[in-house]
């Protein structure tokens, strides 16, 4: 197997698990956009172009705005709930 | 349970998962070596039959064009499921409160956020469209597209320019694509049923393989999801903005 290959799925591994480790919701996101990201680059290594824009759209416009955004709805009812 | 033999439980299950995991991938086809017949055939059909140099393009939008219909209305009713849920939670006035709050909190954007915001908008503007136009003949298409037209939106957002956005997304307008475009798809399958016999089967003339215009419907077909995704996406963030911005409690 192409090294080129190897080295991004290993970014991909990393980058998921680094993802779960993160407790802090709104840093997560971050990390998931990481995360993403890193399968973008894999998914174009192993020739699939079409699939790495999917990913990259999905993965760092849709879901983090909505993510953020409900966030941003949650906290400010913690806030009046107090 | 004690969190010993929790542990212990968890440990053996994902151990089992492992190996039956390393199993399954060292059966695996050689990557680029698939087995059945499909994926090498796919091919010269896209190019020969379809005259388009997309070949993902001719599966979802010709070979399996009923599947993304599907997939198209999937989206068009969940859009339209996450803004009544939303909507049933507020009223005309809350609307209103949210726009002021908005126009509010616009003043305290960052002057750096601005400038990349209203710098992006418009290249990005351009980049959806490109994508989506040449869903044919490169990859991408519709459905990426179309979000990244939404993104531009968004940038437009960020960079605070209140007044504009409320005129560059007017909700009806974003509802109004939405509509559209999941309607024009399945116009496209009854023209098809209709001109050509079956539904989705292609009616429009093909022209040359390789050029902006060709592939008959499939541009067509690629339009009208770029605007039902970028109507979809669009309106859900507007909700969530909404959300986020309501003053829930205030009378």
């Amino acid at each position: 197997m192409n090294p080129l290959l190897l080295v991004t799925l290993a970014l991909v591994a990393l980058t998921g698990t680094a993802t779960v480790f993160v407790r802090d919701p709104a840093r997560q996101l971050v990390t998931a956009g990481v995360f993403g990201l890193a399968l973008a680059i894999m998914f174009f290594a192993f020739g699939a172009p079409d699939v790495a824009l999917s990913q990259i759209v999905v993965s760092t416009v849709a879901v983090p705005v909505m993510a953020l955004l409900t966030l941003a709805r949650l906290h400010r009812d913690d806030r009046e709930g107090e | 349970m004690s969190p010993a033999v929790r542990r212990g439980v968890a440990l053996t299950a994902l151990a089992g998962l492992a190996a039956a995991l390393l199993v399954a991938c060292l059966g695996l086809p050689d990557f680029g070596h698939p087995r059945g017949p499909y994926a090498t055939a796919v091919i010269p059909l896209a190019l020969d039959a379809r005259h388009v140099t997309s070949v993902v393009a001719a599966v979802t939008f010709d070979i399996r064009g009923i599947d993304t219909l599907g997939e198209e209305l999937i989206l068009f009713s969940a859009a339209v499921g996450a803004t009544v849920l939303l909507r049933s939670q507020r009223g005309e006035d809350d609307t209103r409160a949210a726009v002021e709050r908005q126009r509010a909190l616009a003043e305290r954007t960052p002057a750096p956020v601005r400038r990349v915001g209203a710098a992006l908008a418009g290249p990005v503007l351009v980049l959806g469209v490109y994508v989506v136009a040449h869903g044919q003949l490169t990859p991408g298409g519709g459905f990426q597209g179309g979000v990244v037209l939404a993104s531009a939106f968004l940038l437009v957002y960020a960079a605070g320019h209140v007044v504009r956005l409320q005129r560059v997304r007017p909700v009806a307008l974003v509802e109004a694509g939405e509509a559209l475009g999941a309607g024009a798809y399945a116009l496209v399958a009854v023209g098809g049923l209709v001109f050509a016999g079956a539904a989705l089967e292609n009616f429009l003339p093909y022209g040359t393989t390789g050029q902006l215009l060709s592939g008959g419907t499939i541009p067509v077909l690629n339009v009208a999801v770029g605007v039902e995704v970028c109507g979809a996406v669009a309106l859900i963030l507007s909700e969530l903005l909404d959300q986020a911005l309501l003053r829930h409690g205030a009378p």
